[in-house]
């Protein structure tokens, strides 16, 4: 046998040994994984972080935390490698439940977006609602003397994100084609998390969406210094539901054999119990003087206070319930 | 407003703090890189002697490939890794998506191609003689390839440093197939883009990070670089003058 045979066979030796001695170690010596795959400002504003310290204390398993948008997250769970998905763009959920892929949505928590921007507020949004807020970001775009696209006034996520989505309706809303919007010269796609999105708008000096919770963590550590110039609306309602990935799709039973489904639901049971929604109802209010997310369970469970409990069930509820009886999957209790 | 002077005076502090988290990161970045350098250089060695010390059709071309690979962008081979050990995807059932080893072998991908050019040069540039004089001198063709190869240890070396560089500073394939998770598969450049993202307080440990991040990859080359000056020493010193 020549030599570099010899050193092939022990160069594939060697990389079996790494993947089965990853495998053997994940599947033997490790804590069982759960997956969450979630949106960003869940995990930007530290919260995910303590909700994963807590669980974990409590619960015998490794909780695994990935972050990225709602578009993304919803797909690493057709792609069957997360568990559980932590998501706020209704639409987008609707049909990814539609679809087989996901399975007992729960609506856990809510805060609202807001628009914001610089402090001296140029394009004068400041207590306008959400629709005429965007009419006035269009006028002063379209007014300003530099049309090159050199000038940005409006940042935008533009990578699918429940955020994005919130945007595109909200432009819709206002009476614009979004396409078009898009193609306006003031207008900037950032294709990024919300953190990076506000960071580019303070360089620039621009106008963005932004849910609450991230804005107040970056403007309190002195990130930026822009201003949230909208008030709460219904428009601007943000809701964040978790739902559990079917393990058990016709289509690809073999794909989605190993989805953690009774942890999965564990995990959900845990974000919609009393104590967790308390926790994450006072999470960061020390800090920031306001909560940045508020407990959606006892609301919708006491149907109060109004408006607010309505306006969830005009955004996030599909066909009056937040999730319909073809949706769920055991575990009655959630849905009483 | 970012002050980058307070930013880099916290940045030290949180790195002389011993920060068990801070340091998890840097280990898992050694580890991850220097276990897929091995397994580059396994795999990549023998294919290297082949482009060096045989004559077949189709070389020229072989070689172009595996050069113009050196350039990939990491992110697309991160995607293209991703669609493969995606629980979806082809390799889907071994389950390695989002686990160190998915990070090792894309890594290990990623610089097998600048392993084996370099390489494959420092073949080349040994004096063909000394395969002829080895067989002369009764060596088998795997013993006189032996004897090659070491004539051309140090290119190897450089191989195995630029390798390891590129594998620990390069971000798309360990966010991409490591998902990075804190703890698990986060390394220094996916744990900076976390923290920058999440700006504050966070964006300090960004620049401890960055800081570590340079210092190793700084120190190895140093190493390297001094290893080499007192290899030529003792090589000088042994000839006769």
């Amino acid at each position: 046998m020549q030599i570099w045979q010899k050193m092939l066979i022990v160069a594939a030796l060697a990389t079996i040994t790494v993947v089965a001695g990853t495998l053997v170690y994940l599947n033997y010596f490790a804590r069982r994984r759960l997956i969450i795959s979630t949106t960003t400002s869940l995990y930007d504003t530290g919260l995910l972080d303590e909700l994963e310290k807590n669980y974990e204390a409590t619960h015998d398993i490794d909780v695994s935390i990935i972050s990225a948008g709602t578009g993304i997250a919803i797909q690493h769970a057709k792609n069957g490698d997360a568990d559980v998905i932590l998501v706020h763009s209704p639409s987008v959920e609707k049909t990814f439940l539609e679809g087989g892929y996901g399975v007992n949505r729960k609506i856990f928590a809510y805060n609202f977006f807001t628009i914001v921007g610089p402090a001296d507020d140029p394009a004068e949004l400041e207590g306008k609602s959400a629709k005429d807020a965007l009419k006035s970001i269009v006028t002063y775009g379209e007014g300003l003397p530099d049309q090159s696209g050199q000038t940005k006034i409006w940042v935008s996520r533009g990578d699918n994100s429940g955020t994005h989505a919130k945007e595109q309706s909200l432009w819709k809303a206002a009476g614009y084609n979004y396409t078009l919007i898009s193609d306006e010269p003031w207008y900037a796609s950032v294709g990024s998390g919300m953190g990076n999105t506000l960071n580019v708008a303070e360089q620039k000096s621009a106008y963005t969406l932004s849910d609450i919770g991230t804005y107040l963590k970056f403007s309190k550590d002195g990130a930026i210094s822009l201003k949230a110039l909208l008030t709460e609306e219904k428009s601007l309602l943000n809701v964040y539901s978790a739902m559990a990935v079917n393990q058990t799709v016709p289509a690809n039973q073999t794909l989605h054999e190993r989805i953690n489904y009774v942890e999965a639901m564990d995990f959900i049971k845990y974000l919609v119990s009393n104590e967790t929604q308390q926790f994450i109802e006072n999470y960061g209010k020390a800090t920031y003087a306001q909560s940045l997310f508020y407990g959606a369970v006892q609301p919708l469970k006491d149907d109060s206070p109004q408006p607010l409990v309505s306006w969830i069930k005009d955004s996030a509820f599909f066909d009056g319930s937040e999730c319909p009886e073809q949706y769920r999957s055991g575990y009655p209790e959630l849905y009483p | 407003m970012v002050d980058i002077l307070d930013g880099i005076i916290k940045a030290l502090q949180l790195i002389l703090s011993g920060d068990p988290m801070l340091y998890g990161i840097v280990y898992r970045s050694l580890v991850f890189s220097g276990v897929a350098v091995v397994l580059a250089t396994l795999w990549g060695t023998p294919l290297a002697m082949l482009l060096g010390l045989r004559e077949f059709r189709g070389k020229t071309i072989v070689k172009a490939f595996f050069n113009s690979l050196i350039g990939i962008p990491t992110v697309v081979l991160g995607l293209l890794l991703y669609l493969i050990f995606s629980k979806g995807g082809p390799l889907g059932f071994l389950g390695l998506v989002y686990t160190p080893a998915a990070i090792i072998l894309g890594e290990a991908v990623l610089v097998t191609p600048i392993l084996i050019s370099i390489a494959t040069t420092a073949i080349e540039a040994v004096d063909p003689e000394i395969m002829n004089l080895s067989k002369t001198l009764g060596a088998s063709e795997s013993q006189a390839s032996v004897a090659v190869l070491k004539e051309a240890l140090n290119g190897v070396l450089l191989s195995n440093i630029a390798s390891f560089n590129r594998a620990i500073a390069e971000l798309g394939v360990a966010l991409l197939v490591g998902g990075n998770i804190a703890g698990l598969t986060d390394v220094l450049t996916t744990a900076i883009s976390r923290y920058t993202a999440r700006g504050g307080e966070d964006l300090n440990l960004a620049i401890a990070l960055g800081l570590l991040l340079i210092v190793i990859v700084f120190a190895i080359n140093v190493i390297v670089i001094a290893a080499r000056k007192v290899k030529i020493w003792l090589t000088l010193g042994r000839s006769p003058q």
